[in-house]
């Protein structure tokens, strides 16, 4: 019992929780963007991939880390882009196409790097984000270490749930996304573009998927894997329902399941003599399912999501 | 063209202008040279059946739609003329167009100021209103009377609350002319008197207002002028004071019409009774329910769509459990029975939503003709179908109700609403049921399929069946019912004779104001 709470009070099991978060993070904000819209986008595991592999290949080709980010993004944005103008414009199902896009873009991206280096057998590494140094707050007891001995796709990551909050709940735009996601004849009846908002908010919020991907290989780890995101991208749609499509709860439900995942890492050095291992690797995800059950129920999916809409349509 | 009439200020000036409007869905053509023309100040009834191409000139106006050919013009800032730019909301919206939809264009998630400013401000904007903003339109809703607690999200307002929140986005915008698609449909009696009081008042400020309706009494009470569509037509533009029901009636439909007629008849023995049911909960529950259905009588339930009505006919039809009192039909004890029980004891029911729960629209005519009888041996030979009986009957049915389609292998669901209506009521009355239950069985029909519903509902009380009819439409509850009950939150009042009723008295009670108009 006692070993619990010195887990739980230790800086350095905090860090470890907001660590492994920020991909989720990133990953739901894009979710949620894209349903706010109305558009369910299951491609999100295969965007992860293209932003990781996308990322790692720009900055190891020489593009500088922040190149690899913008890199990744524009990946993920391309993506977005493919998965928008099928289920927008075209009207196709959205399951279909999410799930179409994330093996199209998980394949792509394997043989992209596979092209790349055909040779290789351990995979060439970059010189990753490393933590923060920032006088006085990185020396801060506790937040110092949970916080600002992030590194800086952490920090932006934090950064981007304020301005994804700020700009659903404050600015037209958002009130527009709002909108288009419960009723896009509303949105057509005051003279904006339905097509537009959709497809735009898809884009955008693929692009940030693609930011949860580049975390993992540019500052989590420092090379690329086959089968590294590992379902991280699903994680997120479950965390979105989760969430209530809310960029504050958004970070609260990331953080739930980054603090899961690194007690049970810390638990198995605790107690792991007793319990077998893949117990502890369970506990996150049954956690996870555990809390989805308890808010799901109540869940106030946008009412237009997975709904097509065509231009004078009643 | 009509002329405009005298006495009023803004009328004599054109605001807008359609002009040849021709619109063509593959090989129908939905509108067919339309010409029409809006003077501020008046209020334009379009009327026309289901079908006729009223919605579609109007999105056309609006620029859900374009044309195929014909142009509109709308005045601009100088006062002239100027065309409009075609399949723009947009545009229609900056020329002063503003459009209150038959299904409100209202996000349920956002609050009704939300609604309102939505789109107003450029996207990128840091805010979505201002104080000033909100002081306008607060200003706008003393004006015009339209008052709505600008703060709740649509989801909580009233079906009339929303409309109001659709008038004042279109104010809100300055609007000058303003077109309402079927605006009653959804609203009690005295709802709409409320609503056509402020449109008038609206009018008399400058707009000009387009109201769509197939209700000639509106129509005659509310409009300053009538244009009528048939078929995609225009065939007639006149001041309201030239016209009567009579009158309109016959242009819109292009023939005189015959009113079916209830003829006088003593009510026998009781049929269908409910005693202190109650069943649902919620917002669908219905309490304490009591009525007495005899044989030879159409009782009409009146009410607000919505007050418990959907439940009432659940209970009715055996797909809802009472959870007290007791249903006896025909004197047996059937409370406990589920749908097959109630239609095996002589139970027909004719849905509400004809599509979803009328017919399985996958399946054929034939197979939906016979649907409920399925189990019968007159469908059956050794234990499988006996199609050839099946196609018989419905050839059979096809002629005998003059079902518009291929025959009895057409998919269902790809025919008009009146004729799966004639399905309907083909499956469940030629059986010759002892009672009817008949919910809101005109909703979306035209005149013609309208009179054929009657003239069926009124058979079926001549040779003494009992009947239910469950409608918002009082002229309907009024032309065929011998008693009428009102239906309000779950409660249903007791039924009194149709003759000593009037439709105030009948409107104050759906809006539940029983005690007033006893």
């Amino acid at each position: 019992m006692m070993e619990i709470l010195d887990i739980l009070v230790s800086p350095n099991f905090w860090a470890a929780a907001l660590r492994i978060a920020t991909p989720l993070i990133f990953g739901v904000l894009g979710a949620l963007l894209c349903e706010r819209a109305g558009v369910l986008n299951l491609g999100i595991e295969g965007i992860f991939t293209a932003g990781a592999m996308a990322g790692w290949m720009a900055a190891w080709l020489g593009a500088g880390l922040w190149g690899g980010v913008l890199v990744a993004a524009l990946a993920g944005a391309t993506f977005g882009l493919l998965h928008a103008v099928l289920t927008v414009p075209l009207g196709l199902s959205q399951h279909v196409s999410g799930i179409g896009v994330t093996l199209f873009a998980t394949s792509l991206s394997y043989y992209a790097y596979r092209t790349a280096l055909p040779d290789v057998t351990s995979p060439p590494r970059i010189t990753a984000f490393q933590p923060l140094d920032i006088p006085v707050l990185s020396d801060l007891p506790f937040l110092g270490t949970v916080l600002f001995q992030q590194t800086a796709l952490t920090m932006l990551a934090l950064a981007m749930v304020v301005v994804v909050g700020f700009v659903l709940y404050r600015t037209p735009l958002g009130l527009a996304i709002r909108a288009v996601g419960d009723n896009p004849a509303a949105v057509e009846a005051q003279g904006l573009s339905v097509m537009a908002l959709r497809m735009g908010t898809v884009v955008a919020g693929s692009a940030l998927m693609a930011l949860g991907g580049a975390f993992l290989t540019m500052s989590a780890f420092d090379a690329f894997f086959f089968g590294m995101v590992n379902g991280r991208g699903w994680i997120c749609i479950a965390l979105t329902v989760f969430a209530s499509w809310r960029p504050g709860k958004a970070l609260l439900g990331a953080l739930l399941f980054g603090a899961f995942d690194a007690f049970q890492v810390r638990l198995q050095t605790e107690v792991g003599a007793f319990v077998p291992g893949q117990v502890f690797l369970m506990l996150p995800y049954l956690l996870s399912i555990l809390a989805l059950v308890m808010v799901a129920r109540k869940a106030d999916y946008p009412r237009a999501m997975l709904k097509p809409y065509f231009k004078g349509q009643r | 063209m009509s002329e405009p009439l005298p006495g009023r200020p803004h009328e004599r000036k054109i605001v807008l202008s359609l002009a040849g409007i021709t619109k063509r869905f593959g090989a129908m053509t939905a509108n067919e040279a339309v010409d029409l023309d809006l003077h501020a100040g008046e209020i334009v009834a379009l009327l026309g059946e289901n079908g006729a191409g009223k919605t579609t000139l109007m999105n056309i106006l609006f620029g859900h739609y374009v044309a195929d050919e014909g142009e509109v013009r709308i005045v601009g800032p100088d006062g002239e003329l100027v065309p409009l730019e075609p399949g723009s909301p947009h545009a229609a919206l900056n020329a002063g167009i503003g459009m209150v939809h038959q299904h409100f264009a209202l996000a349920e998630n956002l609050t009704a100021f939300e609604n309102i400013v939505l789109g107003t401000r450029p996207l990128l904007a840091p805010s979505t209103s201002s104080r000033a903003d909100r002081q306008r339109l607060e200003a706008l809703m003393r004006d015009s009377g339209l008052t709505v607690d600008l703060d709740l999200r649509v989801s909580r307002l009233s079906v009339g609350e929303q409309q109001r929140v659709e008038i004042l986005k279109a104010l809100y915008r300055d609007a000058r002319v303003l077109v309402l698609d079927e605006p009653t449909a959804v609203l009690t009696p005295q709802e709409s008197e409320g609503l056509f009081a402020t449109l008038r008042q609206l009018a008399d400020s400058g707009l000009a207002i387009v109201f769509i309706s197939h209700k000639l009494a509106e129509v005659l009470s509310a409009s300053d002028r009538v244009a009528v569509l048939r078929m995609g037509r225009k065939v007639a533009d006149l001041p309201t004071a030239e016209c009567d029901r009579q009158k309109l009636a016959e242009l819109m439909v292009g023939h005189s019409l015959s009113q079916s007629r209830r003829e006088p008849r003593a009510p026998g023995e009781v049929l269908l009774a409910l005693e202190g049911v109650c069943a649902g909960s919620g917002r669908e529950a219905v309490r304490d329910l009591s009525l007495a259905l005899r044989s030879g009588e159409i009782l009409g339930i009146a009410g607000v769509s919505g007050n418990g009505q959907a439940m009432f006919a659940r209970l009715v039809s055996g797909l809802e459990r009472a959870t007290s009192g007791r249903i006896l039909l025909a004197g047996r004890d059937v409370t406990a029975g589920d749908a097959r029980a109630m239609i095996a004891a002589g139970l027909a029911r004719i849905p509400e939503d004809r599509h979803r729960d009328g017919i399985v629209g996958a399946m054929s005519v034939a197979e939906n003709l016979v649907i409920e009888e399925i189990r019968s041996a007159r469908y059956q030979r050794l234990g499988f179908l006996d199609f050839g009986a099946i196609a018989a009957r419905a050839r059979e049915a096809i002629a005998a109700h003059d079902i518009r389609c291929r025959g009895g292998s057409a998919i269902s669901r790809l025919l008009s609403g009146g004729n799966i209506q004639k399905i309907v009521l083909a499956r469940t009355l030629d059986a010759e049921p002892a009672v009817v239950l008949a919910a809101q069985p005109s909703r979306g029909l035209d005149i013609g399929a309208t009179g054929e519903v009657h003239r069926r509902l009124l058979a079926a009380r001549a040779r003494g069946a009992g009947v239910i009819l469950i409608s918002e439409d009082l002229d309907e509850l009024f032309a065929l019912s011998d008693r009428i009950a009102v239906i309000h939150r779950g409660h249903l009042t007791p039924a009194r004779d149709a003759g000593e009723l009037d439709r105030a008295t009948v409107g104050l009670m759906m809006a539940g104001h029983a005690e007033e108009a006893a």
